[in-house]
């Protein structure tokens, strides 16, 4: 479902990026690293008010239309974690069945594996995420797409 | 109103319910102003069903005359024509007229009504005074006449009819009764909504139901659902009208999206057909009466459905005031609309839909503007810049489809397209046919030419950049920024591309993001190949050629344009580029070797370094340069104080690994360098006072990290021009072909000049290009010293032992100096320090590092001045070690006068001895000097010797007999063996006999003991006055096993040995007594007798004051005794002390009585008897006025009275010790004085020493005392 899923880490880099339609990696590139804007809006204007609250998911926030490769829209949702960690999941929008707590179910997935991937005492957080088992999760979320 | 309207136009803004009037027109429109005014003053609240929100509401009506037609018939679903309420009017008063005309008129009324099913219905009997008062005869009663018409029409339902008084007269009742008749009118108004709404909307649901089956047509349905919708908006409840669009909007959406999922319904097929126009939304009209007509005749496209619907939604929203979801909306529509036609497979021509959101987009964006002023439009840029950006997407996706982005032009091919699409396009709409700016003229303008359209673009780019701007979103203005670069590189115009880019790079490069960075590179270079830079462009192709995101092909394709420039064959006063190496390789690490990185000058040093090539290919090198700067300040000379170990030094430094592009920000940042500090007290080191953690970098660690990236940054866009240092000491390696990974590189590095050397730059030279590394951090040193050469002395053991053959070690040092076959170290010679090596010797030659190069053999020649030790050759900087056995011999006299001068003219120093306090042993300096082969000057050496033993002498007397006494006290560490004790007299000149009385035997000395000799002195004619005597013995080290005695001489000289005078003491108890007795007075009777001839000159006073060279002094006429008792154990009764006059001749005794008395009993110790020369004042004394005689008895009388007063002791009372007193002082003054002169040791024999006398206690025995100790 997801055709690209991204965690950006608080200084806005990826620490992890990874797209199904390899030949278009650069586009996805492009578009979450523009999303961050839209990311960054958002955390700032609800930031304040939303800090004591547990939900993390921002929604769908930025909208786009491929019409070359890909003549869909992409709905990209997101979510903020606690360490400013952004994760971004890319989903094409020609799949009509994705609801919105299927999109939430993968975010918090995708959190805990981080989290799992944080709790590694080998991994030096900051560095781009190399675990197997953070990409074999990732690559289920992408499977259940194709 | 008029009821002219036959059909009235669907203006729903101005729509109203429609209320049909029946009855006495003229009655109506007598009241109808009043009426139409006073309807909508008051709200009603409107309770509908299905739980839906009340609302309230100001109701109007358009009343018209009723009319059969009016009518809806059976099926018709028009609800805007429905009228909702039927009245009949009249002001008939007269029950006859009722009954003629009236009531025949309301049954026809309500026959018509009923036959289409209309309950709502009033009756309005409008009653005026005037008419009652005129004809009051045949008039019923009002009541009696409302009355009838309830009765007869409204059975049961007596609200339906209304009385309405006076309406024409201001009057309280006619008030009354019009407010009373406006509510009853609402409240049927309401209930007719409600009911036939309520009765509509089942129509409609029912109608909904039944999509699925074959034949329901969706475009049907939506007529029915927007009927409903105008009623709502007529009755200005736009949310409810909004709902009915909404409804239908999800309704189609979730149809479209069955279709993809494969559930086709018959009537999309109306809606898959080709799109032939794609105008674009038209929000002007609050009804597009031209698609609707379309939509109901189901010929209309998708476009212009969803364009309808969208129109409507938005018209609504805009009169909600929500116009910031209209441009969400808006762009959720286009992007909901491109992918439905996918979805639904629709053609189009390629580009249709390009114009159409193109066009809609402005649309949107005008309309928007048009209903807003500008601080609200700029106070929400973030809702409507997405619609720009689209368009400008649009436009440009449109333009390279036209050819109109091209240097060339449009070809045939796009132009046709061109034409077909402003085909599509139809002709302008009228509402903005006069507006200079529609969307319809732009897109159409733009089409038209190629500056056309790139104003247009850029325009609209620009727009779009400004807005993200200013809304902060930098990311997305970068990337609106990058397409326009595109343009502009397609228009081949890359000068205005490159600061786009290299603004979109920057930010790329700042956030890490490493396939953007590359991507945006790549097209840079591009740009820049255009523009000819070429140092940029190579420095960007470097990059690139290193860049792992980059397939092999690409990194070869961009190194190779730079190995084809480096080859090009230029002129070579052309400058060379030069580039940062960051990009082209990396310094890994660098070694040192040796690793110390310090050599002394002119030895090989080599520097390896570890050189990461990030090129795809081997890259031959024509040279590789580091310069390295010479820092004078240290280490030039002064060879002696840093040797070659100095500091540790690491074996390879590493250089932490150069931020590459893939790395990100955080990372590639500096880390803080900590290192930690200790600062200890200064008087113990080994106390800690504080310690602490210090950040070396805070420069760069605390920098802001927003601001201007770094220069040596290497993925900067631009890289800063390094400049290769000029004139600083280069280490070149020529030739090297760096292969892709880490290469090693050897430099031998020059090591003339001294100093500190620090690498400063590396510099990669590939033909025409120069790769340079502009710092080299963290920072390299290596160091060139020199040294002078040296020779050291030391001894091998802790102290060196006199007396004994001590080894000492001798060091050399060669520095810079080559020690050449025949160079020879001389030494003087020394006596008391011969050199005891034989003639030849083993010699170890050491490298720099203490390794062991070399043996050899000294050869060692001796003549009478000076030891040669010629040297084996000795490269610079090694040592030569070998050892030397030298002997001090142990001085026998300590005090030596005289000064030698050494053999080679210097003026020898004494070996200066010196008695270190307590038990050490003295310790004799050694001084030599050698004449090394490297210096004109004398090398001095200094060794420091330890006597092993110290002699003390002393003379024992027995009467006339006497003894000497040698104590050799061993003061070393080491225990000797003793031998061969002698004592000797220095001159054989008297007569004397030493008769030893020790034994013969091999003794055993520890250390730290002592041992005692004693000879016996005789002598045969008269005992010299001196005797010089030398006590000598042999010794060897009781550890040594072949022990070789080495002698040991001690001189020492004793001075008038003769016994002069014996003192013979008596005690003697009181007359009568037998014994002493405690605290009773006995006699001590002391015989002075002379033992020995007085000299001639012997009364010479003038011969004291000749010093120590008088010898002849035997004995003078007076002397002086006193009577000193050490243990207090006796009272001197009477004078303790007096002058004796000594006779002249031999044999001669003086008896003197003293009386005692013991203080305690038992065997008492003999009071001491001392015995002094007397000297009288001297008379002869030249300088000596006589009236100081007088001022001495002056000064004795003046101190005797005090003494009298203090009725002290007599032995102080007496005169003689005032003389003793007087003495002292007359020393310390030097005045002519009475003076005190002790004989020696030797001069005087007492007798009576050590004797004891028997005390004891007293006969009364009043006392007993108990003396315990």
């Amino acid at each position: 479902m997801a055709v690209c899923i991204a965690v950006i880490a608080k200084e806005n880099y990826p620490l992890y990026i990874r797209s199904v339609p390899v030949q278009n990696e650069l586009k996805f590139h492009y578009t979450v690293h523009t999303t961050l804007d839209v990311v960054e809006e958002k955390i700032s204007a609800v930031g304040k008010a939303m800090a004591d609250q547990r939900e993390l998911y921002l929604g769908l926030l930025y909208p786009t239309e491929d019409y070359k490769v890909y003549p869909s829209h992409m709905i990209k949702n997101m979510a903020v974690t606690n360490s400013k960690v952004k994760f971004v999941i890319v989903v094409d929008s020609s799949n009509t069945s994705l609801r919105d707590n299927e999109i939430r179910s993968m975010f918090r997935k995708l959190h805990n594996s981080f989290t799992d991937v944080m709790c590694n005492p080998f991994y030096n957080p900051g560095d781009t995420i190399q675990s197997k088992a953070f990409d074999s999760m990732v690559s289920a979320m992408m499977v259940q797409a194709s | 109103m008029e009821p002219q309207e036959e059909k009235p136009i669907i203006y729903t803004m101005e729509n109203k319910p429609i209320v049909t009037c029946a009855g006495d027109q003229a009655l109506f429109t007598s009241l109808y102003t009043p009426l139409a005014q006073q309807l909508p003053r008051e709200p009603m609240e409107w309770r509908r069903s299905y739980g839906r929100a009340p609302r309230t509401i100001h109701l109007e009506a358009n009343f018209v005359q009723f009319k059969e037609e009016l009518l809806p018939k059976e099926g018709n679903k028009a609800l805007l024509t429905f009228p909702f309420l039927h009245i009949y009017w009249t002001d008939c008063c007269d029950i006859k007229v009722y009954k003629a005309s009236v009531r025949d008129n309301m049954m026809r009324w309500q026959g018509n009504l009923r036959l289409h099913g209309s309950a709502d219905w009033v009756i309005v009997v409008v009653e005026t005074s005037d008419a009652k008062k005129k004809n009051k005869t045949n008039i019923l009663p009002r009541s009696s006449l409302v009355d009838k018409i309830r009765n007869d029409f409204c059975n049961k339902q007596n609200d339906r009819c209304v009385v309405l008084s006076d309406p024409l007269k201001d009057s309280s009742r006619s008030q009354e009764s019009w407010s009373a008749f406006l509510l009853k009118l609402r409240t049927l108004l309401l209930m007719s909504f409600t009911q036939n709404l309520g009765r509509f909307e089942e129509d409609m649901r029912t109608l909904r139901e039944k999509r699925n089956q074959p034949g329901w047509s969706f475009c049907d349905y939506f007529m029915v659902q927007e009927e409903l919708a105008f009623v709502f908006e007529m009755l200005q409840q736009c949310e409810d009208a909004l709902v009915q669009y909404d409804e239908l909007d999800a309704l189609f959406t979730q149809y479209v999206l069955n279709f993809g999922a494969g559930d086709g319904a018959n009537w999309l097929g109306s809606f898959c057909s080709p799109v032939k126009r794609w105008t674009g939304l038209l929000l002007r009209r609050p009804i597009d009466m031209e698609k609707r007509d379309g939509i109901q005749s189901g010929q209309a496209s998708l476009l212009e459905l969803r364009s309808y619907l969208f129109c409507r939604q938005c018209t609504l929203l805009i009169f909600l005031q929500r116009p910031w979801e209209v441009t969400q909306r808006a762009l959720e529509l286009l992007h909901n609309c491109v992918q439905e036609l996918c979805l639904l497979e629709v053609s189009m021509l390629e580009g249709a839909l390009d114009c159409w959101v193109f066009l809609s987009c402005l649309e949107v964006l005008h309309r928007i503007e048009g209903c807003c002023d500008q601080a609200q439009l700029e106070a929400n840029v973030s809702h409507t810049v997405g619609l720009w950006a689209y368009a400008t997407d649009k436009l440009k996706s449109l333009g390279y489809m036209c050819g109109l982005v091209s240097e060339k032009g449009p070809l045939s091919l796009e132009l046709n397209r061109t034409v077909d699409l402003l085909a599509g396009l139809g002709d302008e709409k009228a509402e903005t046919v006069h507006s200079l700016q529609s969307p319809y003229k732009k897109l159409k303008e733009a089409l038209s030419s190629v500056e056309a359209f790139e104003r247009h673009y850029l325009e609209l780019s620009h727009a779009a950049v400004e807005m993200y701007r200013a809304i902060g979103r930098m990311r997305s203005a970068g990337l609106v920024g990058k397409s326009l670069a595109e343009f502009y590189m397609r228009k081949g115009d890359p000068e205005q591309a490159e600061s786009f880019l290299q603004n979109a790079l920057r930010s790329y490069v700042s956030e890490g993001w490493s396939l953007l960075v590359t991507h945006t590179r790549k097209q840079m270079a591009e740009c820049q190949k255009l523009q000819g830079k070429t140092e940029t462009y190579l420095q960007t192709s470097a990059l690139l050629a290193g860049d792992a995101n980059l397939t092999n092909e690409e990194r070869i394709h961009f190194c190779q344009e730079i190995l084809t420039f480096a080859n090009q064959s230029t002129d070579s006063k052309a400058q060379k580029v030069t580039l940062s190496m960051s990009s082209f390789a990396q310094l890994k690490q660098l070694q040192f070797r040796p690793a110390t990185a310090t050599v002394h000058s002119g030895t090989a040093l080599q520097v390896e370094l570890c050189l990461r090539s990030l090129m795809p290919v081997a890259v031959p090198l024509e040279q590789l340069a580091a310069s390295v700067h010479l820092n004078l300040e240290q280490g030039e000379t002064n060879g002696k104080t840093r040797g070659p170990q100095r500091r540790p030094y690491p074996e390879t430094v590493l250089f932490p690994l150069g931020n590459s592009s893939a790395m990100p920000p955080s990372a590639a940042g500096p880390s803080p360098e900590l290192e930690e500090i200790q600062d200890c007290s200064p008087s113990d080191p080994r106390s800690l006072n504080s310690t602490g953690m210090v950040c070396k970098n805070t420069h760069l660690v605390m920098r802001r990290h927003d601001s201007s990236p770094s220069p040596d940054t290497p993925n900067l866009v631009s890289p800063v021009p390094v400049v290769m240092d000029d004139g600083a000491n280069m280490l070149m390696s020529g030739d090297v072909t760096l292969l892709p990974g880490n290469n090693s590189i050897v430099f031998s590095v020059p090591s003339q000049e001294l100093g500190t050397y620090t690498l400063r730059q590396l510099c990669a030279t590939v033909g025409q290009v120069q790769f340079i590394l502009p710092h080299i951090s963290p920072l390299v040193h290596y160091e060139v010293y020199s040294q002078e050469s040296q020779l050291t002395v030391e001894p091998l053991t802790d102290q060196l032992l006199a007396g004994l053959p001590q080894r000492a070690k001798v060091r050399l040092q060669t520095g810079h100096y080559t020690v050449k076959k025949g160079d020879a170290l001389q030494l003087t010679n020394i006596d008391s320090m011969p050199i005891l090596t034989s003639s030849s010797c083993p010699a170890t030659i050491l490298n720099s590092t203490a390794e062991r190069v070399d043996e050899s053999v000294l050869f060692i020649q001796s003549s009478d001045k000076v030891t040669c030790i010629s040297l084996p050759p000795t490269p610079p900087y090694h040592t030569l070690e070998f050892q030397l056995e030298v002997l001090c011999v142990i001085p026998s006299d300590p005090v030596r006068p005289e000064n030698q001068r050494l053999t080679n003219g210097e003026i020898r120093h004494r070996p200066r001895s010196y008695n270190l306090p307590d038990n050490h042993m003295t310790a004799i300096n050694q001084r030599m000097s050698i004449d090394c082969p490297w210096s004109i000057y004398s090398t001095p050496i200094s060794l420091t010797f330890y006597i092993p033993f110290k002699a003390k002498h002393s003379l024992l007397s027995a009467g006339n007999r006497k003894y000497i006494q040698v104590c050799l006290q061993n003061v070393s560490d080491v225990n000797f063996h003793l031998m061969d004790q002698r004592l000797t007299e220095k001159h054989r000149e008297s007569s004397l006999e030493l008769q030893s009385l020790n034994t013969k035997a091999q003794q055993l000395v520890y250390s730290k003991q002592s041992l005692y000799y004693v000879w016996d002195v005789r002598w045969k004619e008269n005992m010299p006055l001196c005797l010089q005597c030398v006590f000598s013995a042999s010794f060897s080290s009781a550890s040594e096993e072949v022990s070789a005695f080495k002698p040991y001489h001690y001189a020492f000289q004793l001075e008038r040995v003769t016994t002069l005078y014996s003192v013979r003491t008596e005690i003697m108890p009181a007359a009568g007594q037998q014994n002493c007795h405690s605290g009773s007075l006995c006699g001590l009777e002391m015989s002075i007798t002379r033992l020995a001839e007085p000299e001639d000159d012997e009364d010479d006073r003038g011969t004291e004051k000749k010093g120590q060279t008088e010898t002849e002094e035997v004995c003078s006429t007076k002397l002086m005794y006193k009577v000193a008792d050490g243990s207090s154990s006796w009272v001197v009764y009477g004078r303790s002390s007096g002058l004796v006059s000594m006779p002249m001749d031999a044999n001669a005794n003086h008896r003197v009585q003293v009386e005692l008395m013991p203080l305690f009993a038992g065997h008492l110790p003999f009071p001491d008897i001392e015995v002094f020369k007397y000297l009288p004042p001297s008379a002869n004394s030249a300088s000596q006025p006589d009236t100081d005689g007088c001022v001495e008895n002056d000064t004795l009388s003046l101190l005797v009275r005090p003494l009298d007063d203090q009725g002290d002791t007599a032995s102080i009372r007496s005169q003689g010790t005032v003389h003793s007193v007087g003495s002292g002082e007359q020393q310390s003054r030097v005045l002519p004085m009475p003076r005190l002169e002790p004989f020696s040791p030797g001069q005087v024999f007492n007798h009576s020493q050590g004797c004891q006398v028997l005390v004891l206690p007293s006969t009364d025995g009043h006392v007993l005392e108990i003396n315990a100790t």
